[in-house]
């Protein structure tokens, strides 16, 4: 479904990717998972040709999408930005509408049927009473479950969802991981980036680990998702513990005060917060 | 509203929905209802004038024109009056009004900012100076409205080129570019009136003032056509122009090349001001304000604001300049009274709606 052959891009002279290549198959909810600043905005944008990568290519469909014109890439491929803030107050329902725009033709083009698109993909995410709001004056997070609902819309085989549950609330975002769930179980293809290694291990068919521009690790995220591979890219800061039959991904500095202390360590210490070091968690 | 008339079905093929709950009635009813109060602001501001003619013998007269009556048993003077002086006076008004408010609501969305105008890539100073040229020099530069037209064109050209790198025209260094061309042209008018004899001197400052003073059906016919053709192009561009201002890379992930369609309205949108400004000279404000009030009264929806505009700035530009025509004997340039009535206006929308219409 979608295949990136050796990606190469540098921004100026600092290099981002250097020979990113892995592939998605049809119905997967593939995650995309790396440390800050490790390239996966920009090898979405490379794949969106938002961006012209140097060397390699991505293939969608069988399709070269060099070779393809920006109307015909946006009837395969749907993106969901980490975050925008347009300077009109649209309304929502205006805003999932916009989704619908490379299916449009004619003067305006819009029929009562893309409108009825639209309003179920926003009954959808459980968001119809935000549907009347303008746009610009959400949170970010309910900003973040609109630009979902477009690319729902948007109805296309290929999903790009760029930390799709960054902003969200835990109920909103395990409500988001279930949806694009259900999505790929309509047989379309998700590559969904993350933050969290315990979202990308319970809900994602398989993971791409990508650290320093290039592919670390790829595979099913019980085997990717290893204190191996998040020491590599997260020096150590981990730990991996089952728990019920369900992988965990802990900060390392819990588990061993754990240990030591049993079950009567300080819930809330700043000061010892402050001694693990960072610990990658949601925002 | 769910019997199916012909009307209803027209609007529908335009992709408005007139039923079911969208919200949209409502707009289509401002919709024509500003049309409606565009047709009798032209009908109050015929009948006014300086020289007194009755409103049962303005109407006559014109109606005996739209008629194909018999002109020749009019009286020549109503007829001069109302058929050649008012009449044309008032179009070119509308269409001037118009093409300044819909360039301004282009501007606007491509550009992502509710602060700019249609003179912001230079047109105006372009305009400008190709005027003061066909002022100060007429025997090499035979046409003042021919050479503004010309130097207002070549000032968006030579911003756009300026921005322009590697196939991307990035809003901001293209706006930055506008700001430069058009400071180098006001440079060069400065200079112009600096060597200008005192005769040129006044005609270059009455035409930076705006004015419709030698409106005539000349202007109407060169005018009305591009500005009737450019709307409606524009229009029917307006959903993609509701894309395009969410950014260059949401346009591009939800299928409208930015760069493409970039080109094309700011092209239209460019021509229509500087072929306006080229008759009429500088008239501020209309583009600035008339989107403003357009998006108030019906959302941000270009589908809706680009028609509304069209009405709102004609409406407006008529008011304004029977105010010129009428207020004192001698006539005041429009563009001081655009200005002296919009700035107050904005300040009252600022002061108001700021926080909901600038973000």
């Amino acid at each position: 479904m979608l295949r990136v052959n050796d990606m190469h891009f540098r921004y100026g002279s600092f290099p981002v990717l250097s020979g990113v290549s892995f592939s998605v198959e049809r119905g997967e909810l593939c995650g995309l998972f790396g440390p800050n600043g490790s390239g996966k905005t920009t090898l979405f944008k490379c794949c969106l040709r938002f961006l012209h990568a140097e060397q390699g290519s991505v293939v969608v469909r069988g399709e070269d999408i060099s070779q393809c014109n920006i109307e015909h890439l946006a009837r395969l491929v749907a993106y969901v930005p980490q975050e925008h803030k347009p300077p009109f107050p649209y309304l929502v329902r205006e805003v999932v509408l916009m989704g619908r725009t490379p299916h449009l033709g004619g003067f305006f083009g819009i029929r009562r049927r893309d409108r009825e698109i639209a309003m179920d993909a926003l009954a959808t995410l459980g968001i119809s009473d935000l549907a009347d709001r303008p746009y610009n004056q959400l949170s970010g997070g309910q900003r973040q479950m609109v630009l979902m609902a477009r690319a729902i819309a948007q109805d296309t085989p290929l999903l790009f969802l760029d930390e799709p549950t960054s902003a969200l609330d835990f109920q909103n975002q395990m409500r988001i991981w279930e949806i694009m769930r259900d999505v790929a179980e309509e047989g379309k293809t998700i590559l969904a980036c993350s933050h969290d290694p315990n979202h990308v291990a319970w809900f994602c068919d398989r993971v791409v680990v990508v650290g320093d521009g290039v592919v670390v690790a790829e595979g099913y995220p019980e085997d990717v998702i290893s204190e191996g591979v998040l020491g590599k890219i997260y020096q150590n800061v981990c730990s991996v513990r089952m728990l019920d039959g369900v992988q965990m991904v802990m900060p390392r500095c819990v588990t061993e005060r754990n240990g030591k202390q049993g079950s009567s360590y300080p819930l809330h210490d700043p000061l010892f917060a402050e001694a693990c070091g960072e610990v990658d968690v949601e925002t | 509203m769910t019997e199916p008339t012909g009307f209803n079905h027209l609007l529908k093929k335009l992709g408005y929905e007139t039923s079911g709950g969208f919200g949209e009635e409502r707009k289509i009813i401002i919709l024509f209802s500003l049309a409606a109060v565009l047709l009798i602001t032209a009908s109050i501001a015929v009948v006014l004038g300086t020289y007194n003619i009755t409103v049962a013998e303005v109407y006559h007269t014109i109606f005996t024109h739209l008629t194909f009556g018999n002109v020749e048993s009019l009286p020549r003077l109503h007829n001069t009056i109302v058929w050649d002086i008012r009449v044309p006076r008032i179009i070119l008004a509308t269409s001037v009004g118009g093409a300044l408010a819909i360039a301004g609501a282009i501007f606007q969305g491509v550009f992502r900012n509710p602060l700019v105008e249609p003179y912001i890539l230079g047109v105006s100073s372009g305009a400008a100076f190709g005027a003061a040229l066909g002022i100060v020099f007429p025997a090499i530069f035979f046409s003042i409205q021919v050479f503004a037209f010309a130097f207002g064109a070549l000032a968006v050209t030579l911003a756009y080129l300026l921005a322009r790198s590697r196939g991307e025209t990035p809003i901001v260094t293209l706006i930055l570019a506008g700001v430069i061309i058009g400071s180098i042209f006001s440079a060069l008018v400065s200079l112009l009136k600096y060597l200008s004899d005192d005769t040129a001197l006044r005609e270059i400052t009455f035409w930076l003032m705006g004015g419709f003073y030698y409106a005539t059906w000349g202007d109407v016919i060169l005018l009305v056509p591009v500005v009737l053709i450019s709307f409606i192009v524009l229009w029917a561009l307006g959903w993609k122009l509701n894309v395009l201002s969410m950014g260059d890379d949401e346009a591009r992930a939800l299928g409208v090349n930015p760069e493409k369609y970039k080109f094309v309205v700011i092209a239209l949108a460019t021509a229509i001001t500087a072929f306006a400004v080229s008759l009429v000279g500088i008239i501020a404000w209309v583009g600035l304000m008339m989107p403003h009030a357009s998006r108030m009264l019906l959302g941000p929806d270009n589908r809706f604001v680009i028609p509304a505009s069209l009405m709102m700035g004609g409406c407006y530009l008529i008011v304004c300049d029977t105010l010129a025509r009428t207020l004192t004997t001698a006539e005041i340039p429009v563009g001081i009274l655009t200005s002296i009535l919009g700035a107050p206006y904005l300040c009252y929308l600022l002061r108001s709606k700021g926080r909901v219409i600038f973000g």
